[in-house]
């Protein structure tokens, strides 16, 4: 530790501002976001499907991936922005972008309400909890078959243009750039939000709790606020699938979207945010092309896809990606 | 005297054991206490009540003469009561550059700030730095904290405790594990916080404790046995007895060569 030869300190500002830069590899495949439009004409409702999941999924991956919360009960938030936006719809409040606000702070609400009991648990009880809230959500829309549809889906949902220009037509070009916009503009503000020193405190609820609370973090209240924010976020997904679709099924708030949704944060790989969206990319392209093969089982090959990716990609596809960008870099150096 | 950190009659029993009996102590601010006794004796038990990690089923606490006994342990923190861990207790998978600015944006209450970045709270940064710097670890403060030397991460949890600027910080076997030659340099450190710190460190190497302390409180059993200056308790019979037992030897005041007791 005596350091006879001086070395020179590292400069902890060019190191954080380089964490914190968009970097060339982002902006590439934002823009190849694009593509869709020119090279899959024909997928553009694909398209927009991947998009919502993948926001859907960064929104699971800022309290799973960067605060450790675990949940399967993610979806109860997704469906409310999704019910809130299509009765909105449905009874004349047609403009998409307040709608899309109104679903999300609704979601949002709940979450708050709901955070109460989930920073109050940890592990197992914690699952059981977020289960549970599922199960319950689920049997209440259903019971609510008036307002909700129930089993039949909320039918008859009519959305204004966007900006009173782009009418939603019916090969998915302005669902898809509707989509698109959203999870981007969502992106960027998950960005900042784990490159602050907020994000920090998340990392480390995460890492240590019983270091958070001796550097004197309140902790529960961090938890509360991010919570309530991916909670917001889940609806903001909801609502754009609501909106795009037309339609809004029982399935949006079930036991299901919520696994398939920690599913696809695990196989892209958590706490990076790419890797809910590269997840959301491998899922819905392996159901589209696997459901052609065979509809029946193509969860037998996801099912292969999560096992393999769990016990050889400790950090999902992006985290293997990441290390062995670094050995080929690491090799070239 | 002020007197910094108290307890009055504090006790906690775990089912049927005692682990904490009557503990009354008094540390005055600027202090530099260690606390010794047995394994078992209580040592972490009494910081954990301190902190507010336990609940004590009796007794009272205070810190600056304020009556913390039912504070949460965060608003302990912030009142400046701060601990250190025997066990590394560190956020494993961020750099100590992260994990000690984490530490001062909590404190300065821009921890909760979710749109400018990390960098951009420039006086947080440069802040974490200095002190990550001067505990030399300025060199390695950019890699992930699970890559440090273990003696590394014994001085990163003094500069997360240290971000949080203490008014009373207690070390909980501050050197555990750290080879001696490197915790001698480990306590210069710690001997070199201002004078108006309050120190109260749990320690096993009877060499450090004398070297470093100016009183000693000793604990048997969850009780105190005996509390006064290194040169007392050196002197006293029934430290060497219950302590030390009959294997090992208290070195004598001040002198080098003593005995590493450890039960």
């Amino acid at each position: 530790m005596t350091g006879a030869v001086v070395r020179p300190l590292p400069d902890p500002h060019a190191f954080l501002a380089r964490r914190a830069r968009w970097s060339a590899p982002e902006i590439l495949f934002w823009l190849s976001t694009l593509l869709p439009f020119w090279l899959f004409p024909d997928y553009l409702s694909l398209a927009s499907q991947i998009a919502v999941w993948a926001l859907f999924a960064i929104s699971v991956d800022l309290i799973l991936g960067y605060a450790g919360i675990v949940t399967l009960g993610h979806a109860v938030f997704f469906g409310i922005g999704a019910y809130t936006a299509g009765l909105l719809g449905k009874h004349g409040w047609g403009e998409p972008l307040s709608g899309l606000l109104i679903a999300a702070t609704a979601a949002a609400a709940v979450g708050f309400l709901i955070s109460f009991f989930v920073v109050r648990a940890r592990h197992l009880a914690l699952l059981m909890i977020t289960i549970g809230i599922v199960f319950m959500a689920r049997e209440a829309a259903n019971a609510l078959h008036w307002i909700t549809g129930g089993s039949d889906g909320l039918q008859g949902i009519r959305i204004d243009p966007v900006l009173g220009r782009f009418e939603f037509d019916l090969w998915g070009t302005t669902a898809y750039g509707y989509a698109l916009a959203v999870l981007f503009v969502a992106f960027v503000f998950c960005r900042r939000l784990v490159n602050s020193p907020f994000g920090l405190a998340l990392q480390g609820i995460r890492e240590n709790p019983t270091r958070m609370l001796a550097i004197g973090s309140p902790m529960r209240w961090r938890l509360q606020q991010v919570f309530t924010f991916s909670a917001g976020l889940a609806g903001l997904a909801g609502a754009v699938l609501a909106q795009t679709t037309e339609t809004v099924s029982l399935e949006s708030l079930g036991f299901q979207r919520s696994a398939d949704v920690v599913i696809m944060l695990i196989l892209g790989g958590t706490g990076r945010l790419y890797g809910g969206i590269l997840g959301a990319v491998i899922f819905l392209v392996a159901r589209d092309q696997l459901s052609d093969v065979n509809p029946r089982y193509w969860y037998f090959w996801i099912g292969m896809l999560l096992i393999g990716v769990v016990l050889f990609m400790r950090d999902g596809l992006l985290g293997g990606l990441s290390r062995l960008w670094d050995r080929v870099r690491g090799r070239g150096a | 005297m002020t007197i910094a950190l108290s307890t009055d009659g504090l006790a906690k029993s775990f089912g049927s054991l005692a682990v904490t009996r009557q503990v009354s102590i008094n540390v005055p601010q600027g202090g530099r206490f260690a606390l010794i006794g047995p394994n078992g004796a209580g040592k972490t038990t009494l910081i954990n009540l301190m902190t507010g990690l336990l609940k004590p089923d009796g007794g009272r606490i205070l810190l600056g003469g304020e009556d913390i006994t039912a504070a949460p342990a965060a608003a302990r923190v912030k009142r400046g009561l701060v601990r250190t861990f025997q066990i590394n207790t560190l956020f494993l998978n961020l750099t100590p550059l992260e994990a000690v600015t984490l530490a001062v944006c909590e404190r300065r209450g821009i921890a909760g700030h979710a749109w400018r970045t990390v960098g951009a709270h420039r006086d947080a940064v440069d802040e974490a730095f200095a002190i990550l710097t001067s505990l030399r670890l300025g060199h390695d403060c950019l890699r992930l904290t699970r890559e440090l030397a273990y003696g590394q991460q014994r001085l990163l949890e003094i500069a997360l405790a240290l971000a949080t600027k203490p008014r009373v910080l207690l070390l909980d076997e501050p050197a555990a594990g750290v080879p001696r030659d490197e915790s001698a340099e480990l306590f210069s450190a710690i001997a070199a916080l201002p004078s108006d710190v309050t120190v109260l460190f749990i320690e096993h190497d009877m060499n450090l404790v004398f070297r470093f302390a100016s009183r000693i409180i000793v604990l048997v059993a969850g009780g105190v046995l005996t509390e006064g200056t290194p040169q007392e308790i050196g002197a006293d019979p029934r430290v060497r007895e219950v302590y030390l037992g009959n294997r090992g030897h208290l070195p004598a005041t001040g002198s080098v060569g003593g005995g590493h007791a450890h039960g």
